[in-house]
């Protein structure tokens, strides 16, 4: 077996059993934070697929993150107050039920990731980087300015939402949903990296000249990635919202896409397994080195300088060998 | 009364714009000449802001804070660009992205470390507190006007020095070819530490006149400059013409929508529905003036064709 396989398997294994041992032993806030490594990674497996797979450099993750936990937030909250989000052309109510929750998070995280996919798809390097954080700051400012919804302050949901069959306000129950749809998350992206639209997406990153004389569109494949990589990205902001019952507008700040940015780069880019590396060191950083000093923050900057300057492959990268390349 | 309102405003987005310049242009021709994009652009600008207020507070002379944030933002830049910047020039945008970000986490962590989370105010000094009349009888702060001068004269300063000087001539030359002028035995590395400097202390001036007004924090650096980057797409990158009429419609843009949408839809809706679409969409409009540069003209204003 090769090195990554088992250390992917070890990460896989070990994100279920330290949680599920916690809950035997009855440490509950072990299972928070396994639940937020497990989120987190979602969220950083759908940027993984756009900047890894496609090298699509994007800084405003934050957008589908934001826009998939203001799903939840906006129809939670109608669901509270049993008023319709909208009455025309058809009444359209709240709910509390996640899987209607998810859906209408990957409806619209994809919808924006289109938009601005489209907008900025046609550019490439510094300017294709600049528009995403551009657009994605243009959501937290629109939130910001939106009363409604809480505006600056977000808003609190009171109890989390229902999942058939399940009682979600158990932490290894809800934990165990995050989990499931984080190994879905990564089976999709493991199915589409061995697909030709996968492998189209790779090639357009590495020559796109070369990909248009075969009659394949880059911007198509980038298009459809980018949507799909804003969609899962959109699914973590909702599973994000429900696990914190809350909502704001930072779910939706630059720093936002730059930590799901680091998250991809700890761990290794293009990497099946390297957002659930990525996202378990940055919990465990932010852990440790939070009770060490309330400037944790600039030890990950220190860290991640040190990554893109010496170690660039990530952890998984700097255990498994072989890097791969991400021009 | 609507007229003096909009002139007023007019005048706010001019002195707003003018700041967005000094930081899209030092973005811009970083970029230009050495193909980098800094993320970090705007932790100088705090850099300055800080050093400003500082040696105000210390000394009691705002001239010396502001020649202290040029001189920090500049000496900042420097060293920045030597231990770290000067190893990206050769990586790829997703490199210089990271190690940029890193070094902004880096900058706002040290900064609270050193000055704590509250904010450090910088007063207006007395000669420039107080308002003037201008003609029509608007009363307009005197200290925006002198922002908005002093943004004026570094415009027209940037534009001396890369036409008319040798270092803008190393600077043309370096956008264009920069083995060539290597070649030509211009020391390549000092003129990169000199343009990283340059645009350092243009952040940091920037900082350190808008900290008067508003308050200088950590984090004051960044929504700045992603309203840079902004202007930048819109205006071109690269170009320091670009950079100043995509800062001037940014700042104009922003701040007049921001007063008059809230207005405008008032004559069609109830006032409080109003102000809510309207501030909603006006902080959106510079983003949607930025996606129709996107769609018809992707290399910007005054970009050169790619």
């Amino acid at each position: 077996m090769r090195r990554e396989t088992i250390i992917n398997a070890a990460l896989a294994i070990g994100l279920l059993a330290i949680p599920l041992w916690a809950h035997v032993t009855g440490e509950i806030f072990t299972i928070t934070l396994a639940t937020r490594v497990a989120i987190l990674a979602l969220a950083a497996v759908g940027l993984n697929l756009a900047l890894g797979l496609g090298g699509l450099v994007s800084f405003g993750h934050a957008a589908y993150f934001g826009l998939g936990g203001y799903a939840m937030g906006i129809l939670a909250f109608h669901a509270q107050t049993f008023d319709p989000i909208f009455t025309w052309p058809f009444v359209f109510e709240g709910t509390s039920q996640m899987l209607v929750i998810w859906g209408v998070a990957l409806v619209v995280s994809g919808l924006a990731a289109a938009l601005i996919g489209m907008l900025t798809l046609h550019t490439s390097g510094a300017y294709f980087i600049m528009a995403t954080l551009a657009f994605g700051q243009m959501f937290y400012y629109l939130f910001v300015s939106w009363p409604k919804y809480g505006g600056e302050d977000g808003m609190s949901i009171y109890v989390r939402n229902d999942f058939p069959g399940l009682n979600t306000l158990d932490p290894i129950q809800f934990f165990l949903i995050c989990y499931v749809l984080l190994m879905a998350g990564i089976f999709v992206s493991w199915r589409i990296a061995r697909s030709p639209f996968g492998l189209a997406l790779k090639a357009s990153r590495q020559n796109a000249e070369r990909v248009e004389t075969v009659g394949i569109t880059p911007f198509r494949i980038r298009l459809a990635a980018f949507v799909i990589s804003g969609m899962i990205t959109g699914l973590a902001g909702a599973l994000m919202a429900d696990l914190n019952r809350f909502v704001g507008p930072t779910m939706f700040s630059w720093q936002t896409s730059g930590e799901i940015m680091i998250l991809v780069i700890l761990g290794g880019v293009a990497r099946l397994y390297g957002p659930v590396a990525g996202a378990a060191l940055f919990i465990l950083l932010e852990h440790w080195l939070g009770g060490v000093s309330d400037y944790w923050l600039a030890f990950v900057g220190a860290l991640l300088l040190l990554v893109v300057l010496f170690a660039r492959g990530g952890l998984i990268g700097s255990l498994a060998g072989r890097e791969v390349a991400h021009d | 009364m609507t007229t003096i309102l909009f002139i007023e405003q007019v005048l706010n987005g001019l002195q707003f714009g003018v700041m967005l310049f000094l930081m899209a242009a030092g973005l811009t021709l970083v970029f230009g000449v050495m193909g980098l994009i800094n993320l970090a652009h705007g932790s100088l600008y705090m850099v300055g802001a800080f050093a400003a207020a500082t040696v105000a507070a210390a000394t009691g002379s705002f001239l010396l804070g502001l020649i202290a944030s040029l001189a920090a933002a500049a000496m900042a830049g420097a060293i920045v660009e030597i231990v770290v910047i000067r190893r990206l020039y050769r990586r790829d945008h997703l490199d210089q992205v990271l190690a940029t970000f890193a070094l902004i986490l880096i900058f706002s962590e040290g900064t609270r470390w050193l000055f704590g989370s509250f904010p450090l105010y910088l007063d207006i000094p007395a000669m420039l507190s107080g308002s003037v009349t201008l003609p029509g009888g608007i009363q307009y702060p005197l200290y925006r006007l002198f922002i908005i001068g002093m943004g004026l004269g570094v415009a027209a300063f940037l534009f001396w020095l890369i036409s008319r000087t040798r270092l803008g001539i190393q600077i043309r030359a370096g956008e264009a070819d920069r083995e060539m002028i290597g070649a030509l035995g211009v020391d390549i590395s000092k003129l990169y530490t000199v343009v990283f400097a340059l645009g350092a202390a243009l952040a940091g001036m920037a900082g350190a006149l808008v900290g008067a007004i508003q308050s200088v924090e950590v984090g004051m650096g960044e929504p700045v400059l992603i309203l840079a980057f902004v202007t930048i797409i819109i205006g071109g990158i690269g170009s320091i013409k670009g950079a100043f009429v995509g800062a001037l419609l940014v700042g104009l843009i922003d701040t007049l929508g921001r007063t008059m949408l809230p207005i405008a839809f008032g004559t069609v809706m109830e006032a409080s529905a109003a102000t809510t679409v309207g501030s909603a969409l006006a902080s959106m409009l510079i983003y949607i003036l930025m996606a129709g540069v996107l769609i018809a003209r992707p290399q910007g204003l005054f970009g050169a064709a790619a």
